[in-house]
């Protein structure tokens, strides 16, 4: 150690801290002695890895003499709190570049089947929820947690709430991600859409999501703005919402402690709503309203106008949050499902269609007065593309939510389609943007290292989105309509079979597309790395400027 | 703070609300029309989607709509239909002899479709969309059979399957293990090996003796396959003196099938399909272009 002051006492927190994790690990290392699955016993000693490294980091942190409870304010500014955002953009990165990477890889073995390898951990049916956790959840769940506690530290003017908890999160929410994702090669799952990991993970998360919840509220508690912004509106639907949609789909009894193995509460057709309940609302507030608060913030303020319209968010923040959690239905159409449940899945889907647009329309007529910037700055064009995107993706589900436009396009490439245009052309790009934003204002850049880059970046990516979107729905209807195809005779006119061979040129396109979207992520990384390492030093701050603490 | 001052945006000609979060001001623009009218619009339809069909649930019940909808009410007139659409035809597919199917060309047509719309879901895994085979699965182009190939054996063959566990007149043959169970010795499943290639006019190694093969083959073999090898239908025997072999005729592969034998199997289609699809299915692939 460098200080020759003697080490200061501990806080509070960081004592309950530590007993807290002393105790998780050795939970976690009773648990490893006594547990068979090879997999879980590896979990065990992940999660007994991380106690044994908590107390360390805690004990370290107070004999480094790191203040326990730094300044609210400095000269009457913020003394935001940035650490935590700045792990969780980096984090975002990188799963991001990890889960669009497996996501090609996917894509090339539905081309091509002999790269699955025979291996077991390489099968697609391991990597297809790899790739679905690590872009949803991982990607874009550390875009969430690194925008929201950044927004809400900014609109509010107020440093996070908490000292120990916000590094809690993200470190709790990544560690989270590595067991779900070393669970899924290993073959530990619940074999739940968007919702595989185990009951372990999940009680995990669920206790993670808890202090995510708290140091939000927390903040908003502490704020010096009379009103709460509309971003952060959408930020605690989403983080309220995805607590209680984790918990109604992930109740399970576990066969025991010693086992990775869990059982639903629920059974048969109320199972299969819970799931959808649960997919259809992790779309809503995980991938819409949390990412619709990223653009609250990001868009005007890249764009340097007013929001379009106050009441316009009101209006349609209410409506979707409320018409959002009753559409799920729409997932189990021609199904088990009572007719009933079908049509409130459908009809709550089409009254949806205005809400969603409305945010499609306070993101866009931002814009006026500032539509020439489109030309100059290519970060504000990706976020403006995201909402054209959204746009469009919230048409098209509704309409698909349709009984009739349903009994052609379910269970087919359409669907696929469909997803990748909000994933890849919303969620994405809405995500870089917002990245690109924030990496010179966390690392106190003048800005980023290559504007050109970010050029490359959109167009090469764009590309891929549309070589994706078009091949998966020629692909989707073409398998449709040959499925119900029947001949003269009265007999079906293809075989299963048959419809695969069909799609195989869609499949090289599409794995086509997602590379490119790889290549733009890569690009994306080297920019913000040689930013963050070679970018200008901005001006010393503005009163507005986030102020740098030294945290990590 | 800016205090709570309302500002005119001379680009939109709009006021501020007058907060400022971080320099993010608000807009005071209504609603857009069109787009209130448009959600009124869905809201409408949704009601009147209620109305004419199932929609909310009660206690017990729920509610059942005007127009008295059920989608599987809805799909047994669907399946209903399609059943009465065909049954005219199926009738005489279900009475007419396997040949008399052969003979009329409308039946046969029909028994085609039937047939291969069958043989896409149900026999296509196993031997490809083509019917072309691959290993251990037979190519039904062809005219070599293991079982025969006039309509008649084909039908049989598909009603009861090869060693199929549920049927008891399923097609049943067994070749020994003449190497795992100590019949034959390394050397001399090797030498009738090379012997079996020679029956098909394939080269053999050097140390082949043809009079110790052909006395192996007549010991071992010759009583299925028959002396020269042409095989046995009866019994399920292939021949073996054509360049056709289930489990491929490289040297190593043929002294894998005399050490360890080989069984494939063939599920009894019999009860799995109605009796007519597997009659279809028999003319089918009798018409596939090896049928005798």
């Amino acid at each position: 150690m460098s200080t020759l002051a003697p080490p200061r006492s501990m806080s509070a927190g960081e004592i309950v801290g530590m007993v807290l994790a002393a105790a998780f690990a050795l939970l976690w290392i009773f648990i490893a002695s006594k547990a068979t699955d090879p997999g879980y016993v590896f979990h065990a000693w992940v999660f007994a890895a991380a106690g044994i490294a908590t107390v360390f980091a805690l004990g370290r942190r107070a004999v480094a003499n790191a203040p326990a409870a730094p300044p609210q304010e400095i000269d009457g500014r913020p003394n935001y709190n940035m650490g935590p955002v700045r792990f969780a953009t980096i984090a975002a990165l990188l799963w991001g570049v990890a889960g669009f990477l497996v996501g090609f890889i996917i894509a090339a073995q539905l081309a091509w089947p002999i790269l699955n390898l025979d291996l077991p951990w390489v099968q697609f049916g391991r990597l297809r929820p790899l790739h679905t956790s690590a872009v949803i959840f991982a990607f874009g769940g550390n875009v969430l947690i690194a925008t929201a506690l950044y927004v809400v530290q900014r609109t509010s003017r107020a440093r996070l709430a908490g000292e120990l908890a916000p590094w809690f999160v993200v470190l709790g929410y990544n560690l989270f991600i590595v067991i779900a994702g070393t669970g899924y090669l290993l073959g530990i799952t619940q074999g739940r859409e968007y919702a595989e990991p185990e009951w372990y993970a999940d009680l995990w998360l669920t206790i993670v999501w808890v202090a995510f919840l708290l140091v939000f509220l927390g903040t908003l508690w502490k704020r010096k703005e009379p009103h709460i912004y509309v971003a952060n509106w959408f930020y605690l639907a989403f983080i309220l919402t995805i607590a209680v949609l984790h918990l109604g789909n992930n109740a399970a009894v576990p066969v025991s402690i010693f086992s990775p193995k869990s059982y639903s509460l629920w059974s048969g057709v109320q199972d299969a709503m819970f799931q959808w309940w649960y997919g259809h609302n992790a779309v809503g507030f995980f991938l819409t309203a949390g990412f619709l608060g990223i653009m609250y913030y990001f868009v005007p303020k890249r764009a340097e106008r007013p929001v379009y319209s106050y009441r316009l968010s009101i209006i349609h923040f209410w409506a979707l949050i409320f018409l959002y959690i009753w559409a799920g239905p729409h997932h189990l159409h021609y199904t088990a499902l009572p007719d009933w449940a079908q049509t409130l899945g459908m009809t709550f889907s089409i009254m949806l269609w205005m809400p969603s647009w409305g945010g499609m329309i306070n993101g866009l007529m931002t814009l006026s007065g500032a539509w020439d910037k489109l030309r100059t700055d290519p970060v504000l064009r990706m976020m403006v593309v995201s909402v054209a995107f959204y746009g469009m993706s919230t048409f098209e589900g509704p309409m698909m939510s349709i009984k009739a436009v349903n009994s052609l396009s379910h269970y087919t490439e359409w669907t696929v389609g469909h997803v990748h245009s909000g994933a890849l052309g919303w969620v994405g790009f809405v995500s870089f943007g917002a990245i690109y934003c924030l990496v010179p204002w966390l690392w106190n850049k003048k800005g980023l290292y290559s504007l050109k880059l970010v050029n490359w970046h959109f167009w090469i990516a764009t590309l891929g989105i549309v070589l994706y979107i078009s091949a998966m729905w020629v692909a989707g209807i073409m398998e449709g309509l040959m499925w119900r195809a029947y001949n003269s005779l009265g007999f079906l006119e293809y075989s299963f079979i048959e419809t695969v061979e069909a799609k195989y040129p869609f499949f090289v396109i599409r794995a086509l597309g997602g590379l490119l979207f790889v290549v733009g992520a890569l690009i994306m990384a080297y920019n913000v790395y040689m930013t963050i390492r070679a970018g200008e030093a901005a001006e010393p701050a503005p009163a507005a400027a986030p102020a740098a603490i030294a945290a990590e | 703070m800016a205090g709570h001052t309302e500002e005119h945006d001379a680009v939109t000609g709009r006021t501020t609300t007058g907060h400022e979060w971080d320099g993010i001001k608000e807009l005071n623009t209504p609603l857009p029309r069109w787009w209130l009218n448009v959600f009124y619009a869905t809201i409408i339809w949704s009601i009147g989607y209620f109305i004419a069909y199932p929609a909310w649930p009660g206690v017990s019940s729920y509610t059942r709509g005007v127009l008295g909808y059920s989608s599987r009410a809805d799909v047994a007139v669907e399946v209903e239909a399609l059943k009465a659409r065909r049954a005219a035809q199926a009738a005489d597919l279900a009475t007419v002899e396997l040949a008399a199917i052969k003979a009329d060309p409308k039946l046969l047509s029909l028994a085609i479709a039937q047939g291969k719309a069958a043989f896409g879901d149900n026999c296509a895994p196993c031997h490809g969309i083509g019917a072309t085979g691959s290993k251990g699965y037979p190519n039904l182009n062809d005219d070599e059979w293991l079982w025969g190939g006039t309509l008649e054996d084909i039908h049989t063959t598909l009603k009861h399957g090869i060693r199929s566990s549920n049927d008891a007149d399923t097609r049943i043959s067994a070749m020994p293990a003449f190497g795992r169970d100590g019949i034959l010795k390394r050397d001399e499943i090797r030498m009738v090996a090379n012997h079996v290639r020679a029956l098909s006019g394939q080269p053999t190694e050097a140390g082949y003796n043809r009079a110790a093969g052909e006395k192996l083959f007549a010991d071992n073999c010759a009583s299925c396959h028959g002396e020269k090898g042409l095989g046995n239908r009866d019994l399920g025997a292939p021949n073996l003196a054509d360049a056709i072999s289930l489990y491929g005729n490289r040297l190593e592969d043929i002294v894998e099938t005399v050490t360890n034998s080989r069984a494939g199997v063939m599920p009894a289609w019999a009860g799995r399909l109605d009796p007519v699809t597997v009659k279809s299915l028999a003319v089918y692939v009798h018409s596939l272009g090896g049928g005798q």
